[in-house]
């Protein structure tokens, strides 16, 4: 039984009278990968929100090799060390890049943060290698890269802090097809060399089936079904379960008789 | 992202400018900068020099733009007010961008009671109209150009302050800034290198345009008596020390600065749409 | 038959571009058939289907045809066009918030086009849109509705409705479903269907999800850098591609595979739009490229004994044989 990384227990958040997290538990093996899957108001976001340390549950604990990391960080060495717990990767790659600085600047700037005393340009090199783009790219503004470019940068900039757990939010939903398959390829490559754990959150079962192990099903905020993401897919308990696979549009697929089942449950 | 900044009535139809209205407007800038750096070697005789021969005179070589009720030339007194005219609302403009953003950001960051407090207060302001304040500092502080500036700056603080805040109330929303708290840098870190920077261009534009209504208040001021002292030149003051030309029938000393103030602010209004409008197509 | 949509050649030109971003575009709908129009970002399948509608982009430069029920859209005057906007072709867009003003009713927004036209006097207007809304499975209710009080899948239910408010014989949904959860994609895709049934509309569905298309239309057309590299029946496109980039497609989309396996990722990216094309536009990126393929366009060619079939590429033959040694 491998070692847990990171570990999540009874998390709670309320939005007023809304209860987006409610009693939401699950653990991340080391080098594992875990997929957490739902339809937008599932509370998957806000879950991965709370992990991150963007936003605070109302009860429940996120703890990471055993420690606590629940509380507001206590200034800048607590604030680091949290950083290099967990990093993310976030939806939209048009966005999560700063529009004025180049490629080269972000990673420096992050690396400057963490690792003041490293030799900078080889590292930035290594990152830029490692994520698969030239070393063309280090001076380039995110508007003059295509979409899977800029993603491929958000993910160097996560590594570039070293962190036990990357938290990908959606990370390939934005993307085409072949662009797709490109940065899941990537990111499986990564997890391979680094033994970096991944926390996927996807509404796409299709991602889920390819680069996770386990997976977490959530619906209205609770956790519907959770299990090995193979065992999951091929025999789903859970009606929901079984309706997201379903949805899943193939030939003969019928919509009518998704339509209707969505209704009943 | 959207813009909005504040304008006078008056001056909001000149939104709409076209390519060579603002080359122009941008050239006349440059123009009265230039003439207020160089106006001690271009002046073309002392802005004080009493000429008694040359009361009232029309233009002459001796005086190209004629000369006012003392015999003082007014090329001269144009070129040197420049500096005067010029430096108020530079102040003005300075001081309120600086102080106005420090404001907005901290309200809009930091948010609860802070943003409430800030956000009252520069509303207080905003209600007291700036000319009345300035006049208020004025005759409490006396002659000088400092206090009329700083009453103005006060008075202009909230235009500033209030932009910023929605600014970087949006800006802040923006996912980049929730990638660089993950990546833990600290708040006023991302505030400065990342947030101010990416609004600049808007506030500087707004600012432009401030720089034009400041100008125009202060010439109030001065026409007024209130602010520089007597002998200084400055085009306000011409406007006032030309009535009695008016009244003699020799409308030419007053007129020259009055056209100098007006062409200066819608220059500067101009401009500064101009700069706003720029970064809100490029945003899009 | 006069077919509902029928384009011919359509080459589009934008200005500063090295090569039109529509280059010879061949699409047809018949009467109440439902076609798919399949493409990445970029692949001009959405510039495809606003020029039906004439909504191009500023200096964009025509040729070819686009005939809608026998009458060419690029040649209209602007009356003909207000006219064809309102009535006879509609359009369902991806993101149903951005397309609807938050300030006004459902009710007036269902209703405005058809009374700004004088189709329909008000109360007719309110009484058909009453229906339209209960066949797309909303009660009349949602009329006195603001946009902001209901979801994102009322909301397209609610576009859909607006669609068919002046008996269109064409729609055109680009990518109606992507902003969507996956279950109520089901719902919307269903509801569509019906739809298209009971007023036996012609649907072009643009999408850049192979799985979806070849779920729910007759007929796919499969698009890469402006041009229509294969085009087929559903099925036959799914089970035996005649075009590599269809082939990469299925093979990169990560629903089809077996659990923990690598994607077939295609390496490089879509040709730039500033870089003129010589030949196929996928030589570059495609395993099976030989010296031909980046001197000659290829053209479409049938698939044996499968007419409607259709792939420009200049080695089908082989990458059926391919699939058969796999």
């Amino acid at each position: 039984m491998p070692d847990t990384v990171l570990e999540v227990t009874a998390l709670q958040r309320t939005f007023g009278t809304v209860r987006a997290v409610d009693e939401v538990s699950f653990a991340l093996a080391q080098g594992g990968s875990l997929g957490i899957v739902g339809e937008s108001g599932s509370g998957k976001t806000t879950t991965a929100r709370i992990i991150v340390g963007l936003d605070r549950p109302d009860a429940g604990k996120v703890l990471l090799h055993g420690r606590d990391r629940t509380e507001r960080a206590r200034g800048r060495a607590q604030r680091l060390a949290r950083a290099r717990q967990i990093q993310m990767v976030f939806q939209d790659p048009y966005l999560s890049l700063d529009p004025r600085t180049s490629v080269q600047a972000a990673l420096r700037e992050t690396l400057r943060l963490h690792f003041p005393d490293i030799d900078h340009a080889r590292r930035i090199a290594e990152l830029l290698d490692q994520v698969g783009l030239g070393s063309w790219a280090a001076d380039a503004l995110p508007r003059r890269l295509s979409g899977g470019q800029r993603q491929r940068v958000a993910i160097a900039r996560a590594l570039a802090v070293e962190p036990a757990v990357m938290v990908l939010d959606e990370a390939v939903a934005a993307l085409d097809v072949s662009v797709q398959a490109q940065v899941l390829n990537l990111l499986a490559d990564i997890r391979e060399q680094t033994g970096i754990g991944y926390l996927f959150i996807t509404h796409d079962l299709g991602v889920v089936r390819c680069v996770t192990d386990d997976v977490v099903v959530m619906r209205h905020g609770r956790i519907v079904e959770s299990g090995a993401t193979a065992e999951v897919l091929a025999a789903p308990r859970h009606p929901y379960t079984r309706l997201l696979l379903d949805s899943v549009p193939r030939p003969g697929w019928d919509p009518r008789q998704i339509a209707a089942a969505r209704r009943a449950l | 992202m959207t813009l909005a900044l504040t304008r006078r009535p008056g001056l909001a139809r000149l939104r709409a400018a076209r390519q060579p209205l603002y080359l122009a407007c941008l050239g006349f800038v440059l123009l009265v900068v230039l003439a207020a750096l160089l106006a001690p070697w271009i002046a073309p005789s002392d802005p004080n020099a009493v000429d008694l021969g040359n009361v009232l005179a029309g233009p002459s070589a001796g005086h190209l733009l004629g000369a006012d009720t003392a015999g003082r030339d007014t090329l001269s007194r144009l070129l040197i007010g420049a500096r005067t005219s010029l430096i108020g609302p530079l102040g003005v403009v300075v001081f309120s961008t600086v102080a106005g953003v420090a404001v907005g950001a901290a309200a809009a960051w930091r948010g609860g009671w802070l943003d409430s407090v800030l956000s009252r207060s520069t509303e207080l302001v905003f209600a007291f109209p700036g000319l009345l304040l300035a006049i208020l500092i004025v005759t409490v502080y006396g002659e000088g150009l400092l206090a009329p500036v700083l009453a103005l700056a006060i008075a202009y603080l909230p235009y500033v302050s209030r932009l910023t805040r929605s600014l970087v109330l949006t800006e802040r929303e923006r996912p980049y800034v929730a990638a660089y708290l993950v990546q833990g840098h600290s708040s006023v870190q991302i505030c400065l290198r990342h947030v101010i920077p990416n609004i600049a261009p808007v506030v500087l534009a707004q600012s432009t345009v401030n720089f034009g209504y400041a100008l125009i208040d202060l010439a109030g001021l001065s026409y007024l008596g209130l602010g520089v002292p007597a002998l200084t030149p400055d085009w306000g003051r011409m406007v006032f020390d030309g009535q009695t030309a008016i009244q003699r029938g020799y409308p030419l000393s007053a007129i020259l600065p009055c056209l100098v103030i007006v062409l200066t602010v819608v220059a500067f209004n101009v401009v500064g749409e101009r700069w706003a409008d720029q970064v809100a197509r490029r945003d899009r | 038959m006069t077919r509902t949509l029928d384009i011919k050649s359509l080459r589009l030109r934008l200005p500063d571009t090295a090569r039109p971003v529509l280059d010879g575009v061949d699409l047809h709908i018949a009467a109440g058939e439902t076609v798919a129009l399949v493409g990445e970002s970029g692949s001009g399948k959405t510039l495809t289907s606003r020029t039906v509608l004439r909504l191009l982009p500023k200096g964009a430069e025509t040729e070819g045809e686009v005939d809608v029920a026998g009458e060419n859209v690029l040649a209209m005057t602007p009356q003909q066009l207000h006219a064809l906007r309102t009535g006879r072709v509609a359009m369902i867009f991806q993101d149903p918030r951005a397309a609807i003003n938050p300030l006004r009713r459902v009710g007036d927004f269902l209703t405005e086009g058809v009374r700004l036209t004088g189709t329909l006097s008000e109360q007719d207007a309110t009484r058909r849109a009453g229906e339209l809304l209960e066949a797309v499975g909303l009660s009349g209710a949602v009329l006195r509705h603001y946009p902001g009080q209901m979801s994102g899948g009322m909301l397209q239910r609610v576009m859909i409705a607006a669609a068919l408010m002046g008996d269109p014989v064409l729609l055109l949904a680009d990518e109606p479903t992507t902003a969507l959860d996956v279950t109520s994609q089901a719902e919307v895709v269903a509801l569509i269907g019906e739809l298209k049934e009971r007023f036996g509309t012609g649907l072009l569905f643009v999408t850049h999800d192979l799985g979806l298309a070849a779920a729910i239309s007759d007929r796919v057309y499969v698009m890469y850098a402006g041009r229509i590299v294969e085009t087929g029946p559903a099925e036959a496109l799914f089970a035996d591609p005649r075009h590599p980039y269809t082939r990469a497609l299925l093979d990169a989309s990560p629903r089809l595979i077996e659990p923990g396996r690598r994607l077939a990722a295609i390496d490089g990216q879509p040709p730039d739009l500033r870089q003129e094309l010589t030949g196929c536009p996928f030589a570059p990126r495609c395993r099976f490229a030989t010296g031909l393929c980046t001197t000659q366009a290829p053209q479409p060619q049938a698939a044996p004994g499968a007419p409607g079939h259709l792939a420009a590429c200049h080695h089908s033959d082989r990458l059926a044989e391919g699939a058969a040694d796999a």
